[in-house]
């Protein structure tokens, strides 16, 4: 009865049922421990490349809600679950339910593992590539396969996610739902300029919150094209993916902190990374990276620990860049870096999502933050 | 923050007796606390009037008092001890109320006692309804409309604005007591009354009714850091309208979209900011409207509760236990997660699991009482289950209830009349999940249950999955398409995946449980135990706590210690409560002290037992042949231990034996031998004990036929029941068909059995223990209530009272010959009855009883621990256990009842057991040690004031020396027309008051308007039923001290006169008896 299989590159083997999509997929394979906010993880950037499996058994529950979306498509490469729900009807803000997105959304999927025993396996082995199939079990072929699979490292994923314009974003967060301080238009600082590695709209969200113009740039766009907008504060966004694999990137923000030294600069993620291999230091992948809403970050400043929720598989080396940033955010779990700040400069950065996302909004205080180094207060 | 070096000394105050809405999880709490806070090198203090907790056990605290939980004797306890702090929050209401009324009294100010883990403010915000509304408006939260009033008028005012449905609520009660939903006027009169009048400030608070909507709780912790986390989230299968104490509720939230969830994340967080709370646990519930997701704040407890032990077992993180390090200082970040070991309590824990929570009912023991669930609390314990999905956990903990159940099986059939269906879906009560089956299987269309029981889209669709595959499944055998030899093992797997017993299949299959289980083995479709272990497998577990299911991987790694099981048991009922639990984990410690590994079975999330650092492992799995059979399997025990768990592991006995488990101790012949009265009836005869005259009938004829051999009045009961389920005195012929009409089924399976009742025959409970040579003999009982009132219900005393040397001395030896020769090893007790000089043997059961930690807290030696060793091999002479100690003080247990949760069923005590909890009292006297007893139980003996008598013809001779001593005391004497000519007639001074037909004001008045403080009323007979009803339900809603038998009578009055006397001796155990 089984008709899909999972195949991690080190042989180890999952057989289950499809799901989504019928086809075959080959990315990283990576787990995320939230409990809720599938729709989040499957419609985030940063996902590009990977095959997402969620350790919470039970998924679809609430259906699809488009609002809720994180970007134009779907860009993780596939999912790997326990069990797809059906709303049954039930949640009042679902529009669709999740099998038919990921089927619209040409998502290929596998359902009915041990989604426990993979995350153990990935746990102890580090995260590594695999390949879902719906069509060929033999895994001697799908190995063959996945032995010509680029690595992470050598993808530009980058490229794939980002926006193919330039274009303007209008929504601010929606108050219903997340605690923010309310500004007057006035208020706001003029304009932000985001380089868009693969944002998340929440992120934008919060920059249109903070900011009278959100203006969104295609990754490889030039710093001078940039600048013609006259931006108060540079945001360099999340996205996929091994940072030194896009050196084009950490040109740009090499750059930025070269020629405009007074400029505010905020980067999340990815954009923390980039921001990191800029000011000269080093980044490294970790064993299986930090994917949950659930993550213990120590706010270096006010001593105060917040719950936040993570999604990368590169951290940057403090040591490598001590002597330019503070460290202002720090992970307790592991003790790897969450955020810098570097001396002297209105520049800093943060490794996990403040915009959350799905995830607690413990952090968003970091976009006010932005809000008030731009101001200058 | 490191940990305060300001305070050295620290009281913590438990929560009491076990009542309905405050059970063992509070033992599971306090226990936690107390072991960290010892584990912190601090001493601790403890106070609490409940025996059977492990917190009481001496070696959890430094100074532990059992005694009442009063102003008065804490505040002398703080005198005496001069802690430096109190930790009110791990002992539940009860702690919380009694920290504010030290503090109102200004006793934590005089003796300079400093509040941690909540302060007075906090408290006071978080449970006075007012100043939390006033919160939540602070904070730009929403509750529902409403508010408050202080009396009739002002309640009137709100029933408009409100509208109905309204609820009613009383403040700063217990469990929701009094809580009401009111469709009409006349029921919003007369519950807001009711409200008024339970509410120790006499406030309620009216509210626009959300019934229908959906509830979820969340567990929030902070420390003194303002460090925030939420350990869990809990959604509720019954929307609101159904106290979250008696409804199905499931972990994590599972129809929250993530900004849903996130947005009642970040309102907790600001509530427990907004209220206060420094450091430690709080329970906040939501309402959620389905149709567009508006939320309202319900409320707040700014404590440890009974949801916070359910979300501690659910995620694995020890909350009561990281509550009290907060509480000395610690912040979240400065303390490890226990589990990982590496990785920081300061997190939210994720789970990869579904837990269900099913409460257990005993509507059956109230008679009267419609089994209806409302926002009043009626459950008496729950049950948890884990499964990979919500049909898996639903299923696995329908089958812990032990309620008889295999799964979600078909107990309403489909052919159920649709408007009486329509009306049993409409309301809730305790067995609606069985309706819904019924109107899936009715054809009933998803959408229309949806609108009928407001229960979500997606339980119910879960549901409807299970009716399909079941009924799909039933289709193929019907039609001979399949079989269980045919049926593909792939199939089979999603089945068991879905939480369908063996039990269930084989009923499918139309074979024995014993060949589908072989055949699910021959498939090869095998359980696997997964790990909960708070992080989705994020990090590597150190701790062993384990559920079943049927996945690839198993992660319990059997280490090459030997290994004894023990199982325990599960939910808490009346009849098997904490005591058996307590015995579990005595029966863990002792053993693992001895070197072995112990592994725990138990379904029961409010226990000690099933805290994962009390054995070696624990299996959280129903207690069922089907579970039990698959951990002994993976586990391969040297032994599993079934003596301690009350009835839910012994009724696995024999058929664990069948399949060659080792059972340890008492052989399970024994337990059959005393179970069976036939065979017990032999023994018995040939020992030459005596033994009320009995038989045992099938039909009414048989019974008629016995009954009038033997004479009545005789006692009947079902064979093999619990706790007296069912057991009523007969004095007639026509009493006995009318119970035997009511109450058995008659059926060869169903055998009645009937005894001879000796009426005011005086009952002794013996607890002992036995190496197979030797017996010693813990505790003997003596009874204050006469036989006919269930053991379970009594009060007793060690020492005895007023039985004689060489009736002790006859005991002891029959109790030694009947241990012998029924081979026991480890516990047993005996109740026997005392008559006119002669003593008899009611029942023997070689097992755990009740009285084990009353014994133990008595006498100063842990016998169930004592209990364990013996069976794991040793001598009685080897663990130093060689005689009954004798003790120079007296020890009183007194029961709990629960009748204020039940309004309108009868108070008397019968032989059908309903007290949920106990108490002791300790003191010098008997007579003192009784009046603790009752104070602790929440009905203190007045001092002064006034008695009122009514006493039937066969008391009012043992009525005059009790009226004369109430007389002594100063007491007045008010009494009805018959016990009013008695007494006046001999002389003693008395006033006569009307009965409640005869007349106003009459003797309801009086207890209402404060001028009686004590009732004494023996039954008159069916003519006075009503007046008595009236008098015993006036005097609990009252708490006045009501007392229905003689002895009991004469015990009250000679505690008071010697209270009167005298001062209560309040000191710790440690100071009454030395632990070995």
């Amino acid at each position: 009865m089984s008709q899909a299989i999972l195949l991690l590159k080190d042989g180890t083997a999952f057989y289950g049922k499809p799901c989504g999509m019928r086809g075959e997929v080959a990315g990283e394979v990576v787990f995320n421990t939230g409990m809720m906010g599938y729709q989040e993880i499957l419609t985030d950037p940063s996902y590009a490349g990977q095959l997402v499996t969620l350790t919470y058994p039970m998924i679809g529950n609430y259906g699809v809600s488009y609002l809720d979306n994180e970007s134009r498509g779907v860009f993780c490469s596939g999912l790997i679950i326990r069990e797809m729900h059906s709303t049954f009807g039930g949640h009042w803000k679902s529009q669709e339910e999740l099998s038919d997105f990921l089927q619209k959304n040409k998502v290929v999927g596998i359902q009915g593992i041990d989604t426990r025993r993979l995350v153990r396996h990935i746990r102890e082995h580090g995260s590594m590539p695999g390949i879902i199939s719906h069509s060929d079990t033999d895994v001697k072929s799908l190995l063959a396969r996945l032995e010509s699979f680029p690595s992470m490292e050598e993808r530009d994923l980058v490229s794939e996610v980002s926006t193919p314009a330039i274009y303007e974003y209008e929504e601010t967060i929606d108050r219903d739902y997340v605690d923010f301080p309310v500004l007057e238009e006035k208020d706001k600082v003029p304009g932000i300029a985001v380089y868009d590695y693969g944002t998340k709209y929440c992120i934008l969200q919060y920059l249109r919150t903070i900011a009278r113009k959100v203006v969104v740039f295609p990754a490889r766009t030039p710093l001078r094209e940039v600048m013609k907008y006259h931006p108060s504060g540079v945001f360099l966004s999340n996205g996929p993916g091994d940072p030194s694999s896009i050196p084009y990137a950490r040109q740009t923000v090499e750059q930025l902190l070269r020629d405009y030294p007074e400029l505010p600069l905020f980067g999340i993620c990815l954009g923390h990374q980039l921001l990191g291999l800029a000011l000269g230091g080093k980044t490294y992948k970790l064993t299986f990276g930090h994917h949950g809403i659930n993550q213990p970050i120590r706010n270096e400043t006010t001593g105060k620990v917040e719950i936040t929720s993570e999604n990368h598989n590169y951290a940057v080396d403090f040591d490598s860049i001590c002597h330019k940033a503070e460290k202002t955010h720090v992970n307790l779990n592991d003790g790897t870096l969450e955020g810098i700040r570097v001396k002297n400069r209105p520049v800093f950065s943060i490794q996990f999502h403040p915009e959350a996302s799905t995830g607690p909004n413990d952090s968003n205080y970091l976009f006010f933050d932005f809000h008030s180094m731009i101001k200058g207060v | 923050m490191p940990k305060r070096k300001d305070i050295k000394k620290i009281l913590v105050i438990g929560s009491g007796p076990i009542i309905i809405g405050q059970a063992c999880e509070f033992d599971y709490s306090g226990t936690q606390g107390c072991k960290a806070l010892k584990e912190e090198g601090y001493e601790v203090v403890l106070v609490n009037s409940n025996p059977a907790t492990i917190m009481t056990d001496p070696e959890f605290g430094d100074k532990t008092y059992i005694e009442p939980l009063t102003v008065d004797i804490v505040a002398a306890i703080i005198e005496k001890e001069k802690p430096d702090a109190l930790l009110p929050t791990l002992g539940g209401q009860t702690s919380l109320n009694l920290t504010m009324d030290l503090d109102k009294k200004g006793i934590l100010k005089k003796y300079g006692v400093r509040l941690i883990g909540a302060n007075v403010e906090a408290i006071e915000k978080a449970e006075d309804r007012f100043a939390f509304k006033n919160a939540m408006d602070n904070i730009g939260l929403e509750m529902p409309r409403g508010g408050f009033a202080y009396n009739e008028k002002e309640a009137e005012e709100l029933m408009e604005y409100v509208g109905f449905p309204a609820i009613i609520r009383p403040s700063y009660t217990l469990g929701g007591t009094g809580g009401n939903i009111a469709y009409n006027k006349e029921e919003f009169l007369l519950y807001a009354r009711w409200g008024l009048e339970n509410s120790p400030i006499n406030e309620v608070l009216i509210e626009e009714s959300i019934i229908g909507w959906k509830e979820f709780e969340l567990e929030v912790m902070r420390d003194h850091s303002d460090n925030v986390v939420i350990v869990c989230s809990i959604e509720n299968f019954d929307p609101m309208g159904v106290h979250t104490g008696d409804s199905i509720t499931v972990a994590p939230a599972l129809t929250l979209s993530n900004k849903e969830y996130q947005r009642l994340r970040s309102a907790a967080i600001k509530i427990i900011r907004e209220i206060g709370v420094d450091t430690g646990g709080s329970n906040i519930q939501f309402a959620v409207n389905p149709a567009n997701g508006r939320f309202v704040v319900i409320e707040m407890n700014p404590r440890v509760s009974r949801s916070s032990a359910l979300a501690s077992k659910a995620t694995g993180f020890p909350i009561a236990k990281i509550a009290a390090k907060l509480a000395v200082g610690y912040s979240l970040d400065e303390l490890k997660n226990d589990i990982t070991q590496k990785t920081p309590a300061c997190f939210e824990p994720t789970l990869d699991y579904c837990v269900v929570k099913i409460p257990r009912f005993t509507f059956e023991k109230f008679r009267g009482v419609p089994d209806v669930l409302s926002t009043q609390m009626k459950s008496v314990g729950e049950v948890m289950a884990i499964g990979r999905n919500f049909k898996e956990a639903l299923q696995k903990g329908l089958r812990s209830t032990e309620r008889g159940y295999d799964g979600w099986q078909t107990l309403i059939s489909p052919d159920i009349e649709k408007a009486r269906l329509v009306e049993k879906l409409r309301i809730p009560h305790s067995t609606r999940l069985f309706y819904l089956k019924a109107a899936f299987l009715k054809g009933f269309s998803l959408e229309s249950i949806h609108k009928i029981t407001g229960i979500d889209p997606w339980f119910l669709g879960n549901l409807n999955e299970l009716v399909k595959m079941e009924s799909a499944l039933q289709e193929r055998v019907r039609n001979q398409a399949v079989n269980i030899d045919s049926f593909p093992a792939e199939e089979f797997r999603m089945f068991k995946q879905s939480g369908f017993s063996d039990l269930q299949l084989a009923d499918i299959f139309g074979i024995p449980e014993s060949s589908l289980r072989q055949k699910r083995i021959d498939k090869g479709v095998l359980p696997v135990f997964k790990a909960v272990d708070t992080c989705a497998a994020e990090f590597e577990a150190f701790t062993p706590y384990f559920y079943s299911t049927y996945e690839e991987e198993t992660e319990y790694i059997p280490s090459n210690k030997k290994k004894i099981v023990i199982l325990g048991s599960g939910p808490n009922r009346i009849g098997q409560g904490i005591e058996f639990d307590y015995c579990c984990v005595h029966a863990s410690m002792a053993l693992r002290e001895m070197g072995f590994e112990t592994v725990m079975v138990n379904s029961n999330p409010e226990t000690v037992s099933t805290d994962y650092d009390v054995s070696d492992n624990l299996f959280f799995e129903p207690i069922t042949l089907e579970d039990v059979m698959n951990i002994i399997e993976e586990v391969s025990p040297e032994g599993v231990i079934v003596q301690f768990g009350g009835q839910t592991p012994l009724k696995l006995v024999n058929a664990l034996q069948e399949r060659g488990v080792p059972i340890m101790g008492t052989p399970p012949e024994s337990i059959d031998t005393a179970e069976d009265r036939e065979k017990f009836g032999t023994l018995i005869k040939k020992l030459g004990i005596s033994q009320p005259p009995h038989g045992t009938g099938y039909s009414f004829e048989d019974v008629k036929s016995i009954a009038s051999e033997i004479g009545y009045p005789v006692l009947v009961r079902p064979s093999y029941v619990l706790g007296g389920r069912s057991m009523e005195i007969v004095y007639d012929e026509e009493s006995l068909k009318q119970y035997m009409k009511n109450t058995v089924l008659e059926s060869p399976d169903h055998p009645v059995l009937i005894d001879k009742f000796l009426e005011d025959a005086i009952e002794i409970d013996v607890d002992a223990v036995s190496d197979g040579q030797t017996t010693v003999i813990g505790g003997v009982m003596q009874h204050i209530e006469e036989a006919g009132v269930h053991s379970g219900d009594s009060a007793c005393s060690i020492p005895t009272i007023s039985i004689e040397k060489p009736v002790l001395e006859t005991m002891k030896k029959w109790t030694a010959m009947l241990a012998q020769h029924l081979s026991v090893q480890g516990l047993m007790n005996i109740q026997y009855a005392l008559k006119e000089g002669n003593l008899y043997v009611l029942e023997v059961n070689p097992r755990a009883s009740r009285t084990i930690p009353f014994v133990s807290k008595s006498i100063g030696v842990p016998m169930a621990k004592v209990a364990s060793r013996i069976m794991a091999g040793k001598t009685l002479k080897e663990v130093g256990f060689t005689s009954t100690p004798h003790i120079s003080y007296h020890c009183v247990k007194e029961v709990v009842l629960p009748f204020v949760k039940f309004p309108g069923c009868d108070t008397i005590l019968g032989p059908e057991m309903r007290s949920t909890g106990e108490v002791m009292g300790v003191d010098k006297s008997f007579a003192l040690a009784f009046a603790k007893s009752q104070m602790a139980a929440n009905v203190s003996l007045p001092l002064e004031g006034t008695v009122f008598i009514s006493v039937n013809d066969k008391d009012k001779e043992s009525i005059d020396d009790i009226a004369r001593a109430f007389a002594r005391e100063n007491f007045e004497i008010l009494a009805t027309w018959g016990t009013y000519k008695y007494l006046k007639r001999k002389n003693i001074p008395v006033k006569r008051v009307y009965k409640v037909n005869e007349g106003r004001p009459n003797v309801v008045d009086a207890m209402k308007n404060g001028d009686i403080q004590i009732v004494i009323n023996t039954p008159l007979g069916k003519a006075s039923q009503f007046d008595e009803r009236a008098i015993r339900t006036t005097a609990v809603a009252y708490s006045l001290p009501c007392i229905t038998t003689i002895p009991a009578a004469r015990a009250a009055v000679e505690g008071i006169s010697q209270m009167n006397e005298k001062p209560f001796v309040i000191k710790p155990l440690q100071e009454y008896h030395f632990y070995e």
